[in-house]
């Protein structure tokens, strides 16, 4: 099997967990990857916990199943931790990153993980600095292209502009606030 | 030149409508069809088509009003899923019996009851002896080459007759992947326009359609309608090969992959046949036998071609996602089996899969592969029909 890399997206419905996604694969397919991205759909309610994947590889991709043994997690929400089971299926080198205001050792300690990585970054206060409210899809997404390495930072920022320019035309200070918080995660994220 | 970009199913479908730019477009929405005709009537109201779009307040009128709109020769199209195509029921066979090229994506969802807005087959399996054509998609590219395909299959002169592009609900239709579209006017000159030797609005040379015929006639036009259905492999094939012109992807009847020499074969349609393409390569590494068999067009069944890829192998399992609650098994498997009826005999064995949207992953078909395995050694088939990841 070509080598697939497999992404998990917890978040509660309303936080953008599905738009980030698609983002985050649009972004990936914008520089000639191969990609999925799709949510599990379930009732959908504000504050439910969602989930949504990611597959991206340099060759096409054809399964059509979950994504069961992520290597990357991304929690939208450290409140799931503990009542989601955030680690189920991630391979012991798996990589975390988590939007919380705690270290990444304190991260770890809460997730009870031993091998793999800690990422940690306060997205929600980021989102709430440049967006004006509290919606931390855009600045994980900022954070996880820097723990990754999956694109560069411009290679991001250029497509992801272009789509929320689409979608947001009549409101230019919401892409910048965006485009802000995506850089300032993508400095501030922690890692071990 | 065509390019390749990330989009759903739901979204490349909404592509191809605009590219082929219905004269009529009727629908209703039902979840996970909506996003299509939602998607297409944004084309209509920015004038990106000229389609006369109309909103009804049901699936048997939106069949209705394609019928009416396609028998007066214009091109017309619909689009729905599950309860939706259920409610068309008699439509669709009038679709068919008047011979009228209609083309409608249907997005593969679960019956009710229990309510269920998930995956499975049991929606366009129901209407498989209905007299329409139907193709099925692996994933978006495929849904969007079959949906243009299937206007110049539909309107050929040999052929007349409806057809459903079916691709899986939720897991193609709102999954994000990698698509090739072709550009706008590719499209266009390889559907043409629709010239249909009679129709409603053609005053020059009046025709009835829907005529009462009783036992007099009734049965000659049904024995034409049966006759054009042996047209339609020919026509599959033949647009298959002009697509592959303008395109250069290539489509059959159906796919065979790494199945010439394989021992142990799984026939399956839509979505799961990429997951099974992964476990076909996964278990060739190991050193087993294994091959599939990808079916596109379904009605009408290509036996003839089936039998002659299929003759020989030592364990075949179709994969059904859908019941025909027969207790001998799903709708696919029935229709291969009885086709192998005169071939020297593989074991044949079914798996009834993924009602409702429940997944069916790599392990899962692996395990098929492995009875398989177990069947073509021993000469024994123990249970002729499982039902593959539920809860007994």
């Amino acid at each position: 099997m070509a080598q697939v890399l497999e992404i998990r997206w917890h978040g509660r419905g309303g936080q953008g967990a599905k738009t980030a996604a698609i983002l985050l694969g649009e972004a990936a397919a914008s520089v000639g990857k191969y990609i999925q991205a799709f949510p599990e759909y379930g009732p959908e309610r504000m504050g439910a916990p969602v989930l949504a994947f990611n597959r991206i590889s340099d060759e096409p991709v054809r399964v059509h199943c979950h994504v069961a043994n992520p290597r990357i997690v991304v929690v939208l929400d450290p409140t799931l931790i503990g009542k989601n089971d955030v680690t189920s299926g991630v391979p012991e080198d798996g990589v975390y990153l988590v939007n919380t205001n705690l270290t990444p050792a304190e991260m770890r300690a809460k997730l009870k993980v031993k091998g793999g990585k800690v990422y940690t970054v306060d997205a929600t206060q980021i989102s709430i600095d440049t967006i004006g409210r509290a919606i931390p899809n855009t600045p994980m997404m900022g954070a996880l292209i820097r723990a990754t390495g999956l694109m560069t930072l411009e290679e991001f920022i250029a497509d992801t502009r272009h789509k929320l320019e689409m979608k947001f035309r009549s409101k230019p200070e919401v892409i910048e606030g965006n485009i802000k918080a995506i850089e300032r995660a993508y400095q501030e994220v922690q890692s071990e | 030149m065509s390019k390749r970009v990330a989009i759903t199913g739901n979204e490349a479908v909404a592509q191809a409508m605009r590219q082929i730019n219905p004269d009529v477009v009727a629908a209703y929405p039902i979840t996970p069809q909506t996003e299509i005709v939602q998607i297409f009537s944004t084309f209509v109201a920015d004038g990106d088509v000229d389609t006369e779009f109309v909103t009804v307040e049901s699936e048997h009128s939106a069949m209705s009003a394609t019928i009416g709109a396609s028998a007066a020769g214009a091109r017309a199209m619909t689009a729905t899923s599950s309860q939706g195509l259920a409610l068309m029921w008699e439509m669709l066979y009038i679709a068919a019996g008047l011979r009228l090229p209609i083309v409608a994506p249907v997005v593969n969802r679960a019956l009710s009851a229990p309510i269920n807005i998930h995956c499975d087959h049991s929606d366009t399996m129901g209407a498989r002896d209905s007299g329409w054509i139907q193709l099925y998609s692996e994933n978006a590219q495929e849904a969007y080459d079959n949906l243009i395909q299937a206007v110049r299959i539909a309107e050929h002169a040999d052929v007349q007759l409806p057809v459903m592009v079916c691709m899986d609900g939720f897991i193609v239709s709102h999954g994000m992947e990698n698509a090739e579209l072709l550009d706008d006017d590719v499209v266009r000159s390889f559907i043409g326009q629709r010239t249909p030797k009679h129709s409603l609005l053609d005053v020059d040379r009046p025709a009835t359609f829907g005529a009462l015929d009783f036992a007099d006639w009734y049965f000659e036009h049904r024995r034409q309608l049966a006759e054009a259905q042996t047209h339609v492999k020919g026509v599959v094939l033949d647009v298959a090969k002009e697509f592959a012109k303008v395109s250069g992807r290539s489509y059959d009847l159906f796919e065979a992959y790494r199945l010439d020499d394989a021992e142990l074969a799984v026939v399956v349609l839509n979505s799961a046949a990429g997951t099974a393409k992964e476990v076909v390569d996964d278990l060739r590494d190991k050193g087993m036998k294994a091959g599939l068999l990808k079916i596109r067009l379904f009605r009408p069944f290509p036996h003839e071609e089936i039998v002659a890829a299929l003759a020989g192998k030592k364990a075949i399992a179709v994969l059904d996602r859908a019941d025909g609650l027969s207790t001998m098994g799903g709708p696919v498997f029935v229709d291969v089996r009885s086709a192998m009826y005169d071939a020297p005999g593989p074991k044949m064995v079914n798996y009834i899969y993924g009602l409702g949207g429940r997944d069916i992953d790599t392990e899962q078909i692996a395990g098929v592969y492995w009875d398989l395995a177990r069947i073509a050694e021993t000469g024994k088939v123990t249970s002729p029909v499982t039902y593959l990841g539920v809860r007994e």
